[in-house]
This record gives C-alpha cells, sequence and structure tokens, in this order.
C-alpha cells in the first residue's frame, strides 16, 4: 500500500512533465497540423543552455530563465527560417524536415558539448517528505506540480480570455477567414512556436535532473512518452494532453515499481499502439470534432 | 470528380509507371543491370585495398534496407522510422544463430524470417495509421525496442552485446573481399527481386494507395493488404541488412542501431529520391561517404568531438535543404531524366 | 470618376497558368448596390476574392477611396474598410457566436469603439444576442449567415463584398437579408458588391448589375433595366 501511494506520487510528478511536453506538441499541431518531431532536441538545446548559464553564474535560476527564453528564440527560428517553407501538400514532408533538425541539433549539441553525459543538480531536494511512515512527495516535485501547474492555468488564460487568444485560435481553425477579418495569421504561427518551444523547454529543465543526465538524446524517450500522452487525449485537446502526461506518468512509475524499469518504455510504446489503434481520435475524442 | 483527379494526377511528384512503352523497354535492362553491377563489384573487390572493399561492403549492406524503404515510402507513401530497430532485429537474430549452430546460410535465413514476422507485427498496426501517427509509432519502435536489450540481458547481454562467431572465408579470400561479396550478393538480389515486384501488380496497387487510397478501394484494391504487405517487404530488406551488418561487425549492440541511425536511413531515401530504386543506391553510398569524409575532416581539425557529430549536421542540414528545396529529393531535380524509368 | 469608392480597371486573376477573370471592369459608389451575377463557375466568388487580396491579380488596377490596392495584404482590407463575407459564410465553427462577432472587431486598437460595434450588432440580430455563447455549429443556416454578416459589420466597413448570402436560405429568411441590406445602405452609407444566384432578389435591391460569363463583364447596367428587359434576363440570367 504505501509502495502504491508512493509510486503514484512519483507517477503524477513524472506525468505533470510529460503533460507539459504534450501540451507543448498539442500547441503546434493545433497550430500548424505538424508534429513537432523536433520538440526534443529543442528542449534539450535549451537545457544546456541553462548549463552553460548556471555554470557560469552560479545561479539556477538565471539558468532556468535562459532556456525559457532560449526555446522562445528557437520556436521562432524554427517556424520562421524553415518550418513556414515546408510544402505541406503532404504530411510526411513536415516530418521528415523536424527529423533533419533533430539531427543538426543533435550534432551541434554534440559539438559543442560533448557526447557524455553531464550532471544536472536539481534546484530543491528530491528527498521524498515522510506522511504518516510514508514517503510521498519530495520538494522537487511540488516544484514541478507548481511549475506545470502554472503553465497550464497561464495558456488556458491566454487562450480563452485574451484578443491574442482568441485570433490564435481562429487563425489556426480558419486561416483565410481569420486574414479577412484582420488577423495576422503567419504572426500567430509563429507565436504559437514560440510559446510551445518555450514549454518544451520548461518541461526539459523539468525532467532532466530526474534522468541519467544531459545529453544530446536525453530527451528521446521523453518525446515518446510525450507523443504518447498526445495521442492519448487525442492530440487536438489541451486537456487531453495534460490528462494524457498523467496517465502515461502513472503507468511508467507503475510499471517501474512493480515490474522493471527497463520494462517501463515498452509498457509505453504498448499504450500507444493500443489507443492509436483502440481509439485513433484519443479517449477523449468527443463529438465536438472538428467539422471544418 | 474528373476535375479533381486530374488536378491530383498533374500535381503528383512521379509520373505513373502505367505507360507501357517504356516500362516494356527497361524490362530486359533489369537483369542486364543487376548482372553489370555484379561484374563491376566483383571487378572492384579485386582492385581495392581490404579497407575501401569493407566501404563497398558497407554500401551493399545500406543499399538493402535504403532499397526497401523507398518501396515503403517512396511508393507505398508509408514514412518509417523505425527501420533501424528492425535491423537491429535481423542483426541479433543471426549473432544468436550464428553463435548457436554456426551455419551462415541458415543463419541469414533466420534473420530474414524473424525481421519479416516482427515487421508484419508492426505493418498490422501501421497499415491503419497515417502521416504524424504512423511516424510517431515506428519512432517509437526505433526508440524502445534496443532497451529490450536490457530487459532480457541474459539472452542479449544487455549494452555491451555479443560477439558474432564466423567461419573463416572459402578458400583463401580475404575478409573484406568476401564481406564485399555477400553484401553485394544480398544487396543485388534485393534490388532485383524489388524491382520485379514494383514493376508488377503489387508496384501498382502500391502506387494506386499512395495516390488516392479512395480511388484504389474503388478499384478493387485491398488497400490494408498491400500496405502491410509493402512493409513486410520493406522488414524483411531490413532484416537482412541488420545480418549483413552483424556479419561485418562480426558483433552486435544496442548502441549500434540509435535513432539517428533510423534518421539517417529516412535521409538517404529522401536525398536520393522517394520512389526510384536508384535513388536508394544514392542514399546507401551517401551513407559511407558522408560520415567518412567528415571523420577525416575531424581528424585533420583535430577535434573528436566532431567526430560522429559533424556528420549529423551534415546530414540534417543536407535534409532540410533538400526538403525545401525539392520535396522529391535531389534524384527529382538532377537524375530525373536519365533514370526516371526504373522507378 | 474620383468620387467613386471602388474601382475596378482591366483586372485578371486565376489560379494557375490560365486566367479565370480577363480585363474586369467596375465602379461602386459609395452608397451604393452594385450586383454582380453569372452562372456557376462564371468567377464571382474569385472576383471578390480577388478584390480582397485572396488571390493574386495578374493584371489590372484595383483603387479603393483613392488608395491602389496592389500589394495591399489581405490582413489590411479590414483596416482600410472593406468587409468580405466569404462564400459558403466563414463562420468558424469552434468558437462561440461571441467569439466570432468579437473577431471581426479585434483589429480596432480603440477598445471602446469595438465593444459599441458589437454592441449594435447585437441589436440588430436579436437572435444572435440569444445564442452568444452557442458554438458556431449549433446554429441554424440562416444563424450563421447572421454571424457572418454580423462579424463583417462589426468592423463597420465601407465596402461590404457578399458572396451568395442566399445560399440554403429560406426565400423569406433572404428577403429579410435583403432588406436590411437596403437598410444598412439608407442608414450608414454602406456600399455593397453583391454576389448572387438569386438574380431575382439580388437586382430588386441593387442598384446596378453586372453579369459575369466565363470571367468576363458581359453587361453593366442599372439594375432597374436588367430586371425590366426580357432579352437580356433571357440571354445571361435565364429566367
Ligand atoms: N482554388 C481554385 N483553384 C483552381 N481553380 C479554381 C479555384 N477556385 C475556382 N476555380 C475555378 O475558377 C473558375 C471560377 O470559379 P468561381 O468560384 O469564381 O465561380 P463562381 O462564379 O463563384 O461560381 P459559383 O456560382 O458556383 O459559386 C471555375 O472554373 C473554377 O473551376
Ligand atoms: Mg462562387
Amino acid at each position: 500500500m504505501n509502495e502504491f501511494i508512493y509510486l503514484t506520487f512519483d507517477g503524477l510528478s513524472r506525468g505533470a512533465v510529460y503533460a507539459a511536453f504534450a501540451l507543448a506538441l498539442v500547441l503546434i499541431w493545433r497550430a500548424a497540423r505538424i508534429v513537432n518531431f523536433a520538440q526534443g532536441a529543442m528542449a534539450v538545446a535549451a537545457v544546456y543552455v541553462a548549463y552553460s548559464v548556471t555554470n557560469a553564474t552560479g545561479s539556477y535560476w538565471l539558468g532556468f530563465v535562459a532556456a525559457i527564453v532560449t526555446g522562445l528564440v528557437l520556436g521562432v527560428t524554427v517556424e520562421r527560417v524553415v518550418m513556414r517553407f515546408v510544402d505541406h501538400s503532404s504530411p510526411l514532408n513536415g516530418v521528415v524536415v523536424a527529423l533533419g533538425l533533430v539531427l543538426v541539433i543533435q550534432g551541434v549539441l554534440g559539438i559543442f558539448y560533448g557526447n557524455e553525459f553531464l550532471p544536472v543538480a536539481a534546484p530543491f531536494s528530491r528527498d521524498a517528505f515522510e506522511l504518516g511512515g510514508v514517503a510521498v512527495l519530495s520538494r522537487y516535485d511540488l516544484f514541478v506540480f507548481v511549475a506545470v501547474g502554472a503553465v497550464v492555468a497561464a495558456l488556458t488564460l491566454l487562450f480563452t480570455r485574451t484578443p491574442v487568444g482568441l485570433r490564435m485560435r481562429a487563425a489556426a481553425f480558419a486561416p483565410d477567414v481569420s486574414r479577412l477579418l484582420g488577423v495576422s495569421v503567419g504572426g500567430m504561427l509563429t507565436l504559437g512556436w514560440a510559446l510551445a518551444a518555450a514549454v518544451g523547454s520548461l518541461a526539459g529543465m523539468l525532467v532532466v535532473p530526474t534522468e541519467l543526465g544531459l545529453h544530446p538524446t536525453a530527451m528521446d524517450v521523453v518525446f515518446i512518452s510525450a507523443f504518447t500522452a498526445a495521442v492519448v487525449g487525442g492530440l487536438d485537446s489541451p486537456i487531453g494532453a495534460v490528462v494524457g502526461g498523467l496517465i502515461v506518468g502513472l503507468l511508467l512509475s507503475y510499471v517501474s515499481g512493480y515490474v522493471e524499469p527497463t520494462v517501463a518504455p515498452m509498457a509505453v510504446l504498448l499504450l500507444l499502439v493500443v489507443v492509436l489503434l483502440g481509439k485513433p481520435g484519443g479517449l477523449f475524442s468527443s463529438s465536438k470534432a472538428r467539422v471544418a | 470528380m474528373t476535375d479533381i483527379k486530374q488536378k491530383q494526377k498533374s500535381g503528383a511528384p512521379v509520373p505513373d509507371l502505367a505507360a507501357p512503352v517504356s516500362a516494356r523497354r527497361r524490362r530486359i535492362p533489369a537483369i542486364l543491370v543487376i548482372v553489370a553491377g555484379a561484374a563491376l563489384v566483383l571487378a572492384l573487390t579485386y582492385m581495392l585495398p581490404p579497407f575501401r572493399n569493407y566501404q563497398l561492403a558497407t554500401v551493399g549492406a545500406y543499399l538493402c534496407v535504403t532499397a526497401g524503404l523507398t518501396v515503403l515510402t517512396g511508393l507505398n507513401g508509408q514514412l518509417s522510422l523505425g527501420h533501424g530497430a528492425l535491423m537491429a532485429t535481423g542483426a541479433y537474430t543471426l549473432a544468436l544463430a550464428q553463435n548457436k549452430w554456426l551455419n551462415l546460410p541458415f543463419s541469414f535465413l533466420l534473420a530474414i524470417v524473424v525481421t519479416t514476422a516482427v515487421g508484419a507485427v508492426i505493418g498490422l498496426a501501421a497499415a491503419r495509421l497515417r502521416g504524424p501517427y504512423l511516424a510517431g509509432l515506428t519512432l517509437a519502435v526505433a526508440i524502445v525496442v534496443p532497451s529490450v536489450t536490457s530487459t532480457f540481458d541474459e539472452t542479449f547481454n544487455s549494452d555491451q552485446g555479443l560477439s558474432v562467431v564466423l567461419d573463416p572465408p572459402p578458400g583463401t579470400i580475404p575478409m573484406e573481399r568476401w564481406q564485399a561479396w555477400l553484401c553485394w550478393a544480398g544487396a543485388l538480389v534485393t534490388v532485383l527481386a524489388l524491382v520485379l515486384l514494383v514493376r508488377g501488380r503489387f508496384g501498382r496497387d502500391m502506387r494506386a494507395v499512395r495516390d488516392d487510397e479512395t480511388a484504389a478501394k474503388l478499384a478493387g484494391i485491398n488497400v490494408a493488404r498491400t500496405q502491410v504487405l509493402a512493409f513486410v517487404v520493406s522488414a524483411a530488406c531490413a532484416g537482412l541488412a541488420g545480418a549483413l551488418f552483424a556479419f561485418l561487425a562480426q558483433s552486435v549492440s544496442p548502441g549500434a542501431f540509435p535513432l539517428t541511425l533510423s534518421l539517417f536511413l529516412v535521409m538517404a531515401i529522401v536525398i536520393g529520391g522517394l520512389g526510384s530504386l536508384f535513388g536508394a543506391l544514392w542514399g546507401a553510398l551517401l551513407l559511407v561517404i558522408l560520415p567518412t569524409l567528415s571523420q577525416s575532416l575531424a581528424e585533420e581539425a583535430g577535434s573528436h568531438r566532431l567526430e560522429g557529430n559533424l556528420a549529423l549536421v551534415v546530414f540534417g542540414v543536407v535534409l532540410v535543404v533538400v526538403m525545401l528545396a525539392a520535396p522529391g529529393g535531389l534524384a527529382s531535380i538532377r537524375f530525373t531524366r536519365l533514370f526516371r524509368r526504373n522507378r | 470618376m474620383s468620387s467613386a469608392l471602388l474601382e475596378v480597371e482591366g483586372l485578371t486573376a486565376g489560379y494557375g497558368a490560365a486566367p479565370v477573370l480577363h480585363d474586369v471592369n467596375l465602379t461602386v459608389q459609395p452608397g451604393e448596390i452594385v450586383a454582380v451575377l453569372g452562372a456557376n463557375g462564371a468567377g464571382k466568388t474569385t472576383l471578390l476574392r480577388t478584390l480582397s487580396g485572396l488571390v493574386r491579380s495578374t493584371g489590372g488596377k484595383v483603387v479603393f477611396d483613392g488608395v491602389d490596392l496592389r500589394g495591399t495584404r489581405v490582413e489590411q482590407m479590414v483596416r482600410r474598410g472593406i468587409g468580405h463575407v466569404p462564400e459558403g459564410r466563414g463562420v468558424v465553427t469552434e468558437l462561440t457566436v461571441d467569439e466570432n462577432l468579437r473577431l471581426g472587431g479585434l483589429w480596432r486598437k480603440d477598445r471602446a469603439e469595438a465593444k459599441k460595434a458589437l454592441d449594435e450588432v447585437y441589436e440588430l440580430f436579436p437572435p444572435l444576442a440569444q445564442r452568444r455563447t452557442f458554438a458556431g455549429h449549433q446554429l441554424s443556416g440562416g444563424e450563421r449567415q447572421m454571424l457572418a454578416l454580423g462579424r463583417a459589420l462589426v468592423g463597420r466597413p465601407r465596402l461590404l463584398l457578399l458572396d451568395e448570402p442566399s445560399l440554403g436560405l429560406a426565400p423569406k429568411v433572404t428577403g429579410q437579408i435583403m432588406a436590411l441590406l437596403r437598410d444598412l445602405r439608407e442608414r450608414t452609407g454602406l456600399a455593397v458588391l453583391l454576389v448572387e444566384q438569386n438574380v431575382r432578389s439580388a437586382l430588386s435591391i441593387a442598384d446596378e448589375g453586372v453579369v459575369l460569363a466565363l470571367g468576363r463583364v458581359v453587361v453593366r447596367n442599372k439594375a432597374a433595366t436588367l430586371r425590366d428587359d426580357a432579352d437580356l434576363r433571357h440571354a445571361y440570367l435565364g429566367f
């Protein structure tokens, strides 16, 4: 029972990170109908920048800010310089270009930082508090929850309460009509990429201290988990991405705890296959599917 | 309706193979090209120094998998990022079989059979998926499958991998020449089989499915079966390629089949020109030449960080540039005139 | 000459190599309703899309309020005073009625002004006011037309490009929309370039009629003349 409680909290904490990362994928999917396969590599790049800044200044938080800013800049660059020019007649083109970016980013990171795992310290203790003799949560887990919660809340407010959010949604759903109404659709697209990449960077910052360390391929498995989370949630739905992230996190935690940590990735793959074949629209696909 | 169809036809990147005249004109050369290729390789193996022979062998091994992928992606429209994992399957099967029975032909056969079976499983799932979903699933396969080696480490020996026991080459043939022969025998047989397959009904069905699934269905083509079959065929090719790599390196380990390998394969077929088997050859050549070049560049620069990583950057940049400049790949701009009929 | 709100001269446009519009000329005066008529595929929608910049023109001139519109981006048209209700209405079905309408005024810097325009539109279309929180896909065809028209009006345009507002609507509703347009023109001096299949109701409110055939203007005349001249009607309008 104690183990179950511990694993549940651990799973939710991991899940929160996957939720953030899945959210980043969903943001771009909604805006551009592209699954950004370079999301993981972009996030790793941001974490490397944070690593350098933290090493130079001794401040985790300066590094944290640097990572978010790097995310924004990378998002804008990737959209403006590359993705904007991709021929969208086949959905494969965007995928292949994103994979090319993965190679470039991982190669550049390897050249600058080498291919050894670099240790990254967490800003808070990762030792779990005990509640009634049961290890539950660490300070770091709390930090993760707060950070991801804040991002989800901020994005929700942005999209539902602000004119910019309305423009972004309209531009994604009906680009031509939006342009006729004076919305700069290209600008909204760039903004969407920037936001998504920043959220992805945040997820990278949160996940790397809990893994083996920093490496150009550090986010590969995380990407798969987040992609699965996004697919579980329906790829189109931000709420779905969050719920999907938590589901994947719990699954990973239970499988690691009760079976074997090395089996956990297989479990994610299995979940992905089951959802894709059983309910390709995601577990929460509603009748309010896209009409246009 | 006719309107839509016409638009699609004129917009399709690859011309229809239905033109019977050109197909017939090329039918005899298919074998001739293979025989000429075999003769060329044979001659090369006597002229090249051992290390170059080893590289030649590597090109042959790559050609097996790029040719299979070309058929899958270029002709059938399915993108697989998981063929690195399928190669790993073939490689590990060969290693295990060799170490147990030490019968090379049987080990190769087993490697192909096992990989084909695995490919059929993935293909069954893949046939129901499109675009980014399929890419994501196969990417997951590429990333997750190597972790199996740690789960069942008694069989696969984790990250260290396995060494492959081999009989010495027959007679006095040097090892590298023997390797080049075997790899190219595999590659040429693969290409010949694919050419025959692609020119037959199966090829027609695949192109029909790629161009317009609904129309293909209306024409009585079993879309799902065609797609599974395409996946299975390309998996068999990947299995052979993987087995050849195990045979070449005389060892297997998960590190030899990273995600980047799968991405390299995609790059090779895109740059080679989606859908052209000649493109698959260009792709296989690039896969050997580019890393070698960047390796020597890196050595000259004296930076060990450049090693390997420079190749990644070069591959990535080339891939992005080619995709932006010509989604049909380099072959679609430069080699189209010459080799289009081979598609 | 300079008093015209919209002047189109020798406009040529199309989607690929072959042009769809050939040498189209027409003018719209301030407060004038001009009906654009023609068979399916004549190029009416293409004409409107070219005017608002969604289709690039390959030749000719479009002058709006004394300013050459060549090189003006689509997003700028609404700021110039041109509202375009596209064919099929273009209601964003995923957004609510209120969001759709607010979208029409987002380009304004002056928030109070935008709010005022929004309230006016709600007053003009009481059914929309009752359905503020409905998603676009929950509306009936007629309500969608109101929404699309209302959304364009939130931008307070001087020229409205309307593409087949009567499509799929009951004759009574079509009549109401035509009456509304006439009323708006009287009250606000709104000019309308009205594409219609429903020739009778279009000509009943239009001042001028333009008939397109295969991308060319074949008739330009007073609406009353078109209404009354049986030969013209037979030849070009089929009734
Ligand atoms: N996106 C497009 N790409 C290529 N050709 C097009 C496109 N849209 C329209 N066309 C062609 O342009 C011509 C004019 O089309 P348009 O939509 O302007 O006609 P219309 O007068 O609005 O017809 P309708 O009354 O049916 O709406 C048609 O021949 C059509 O096939
Ligand atoms: Mg029309």
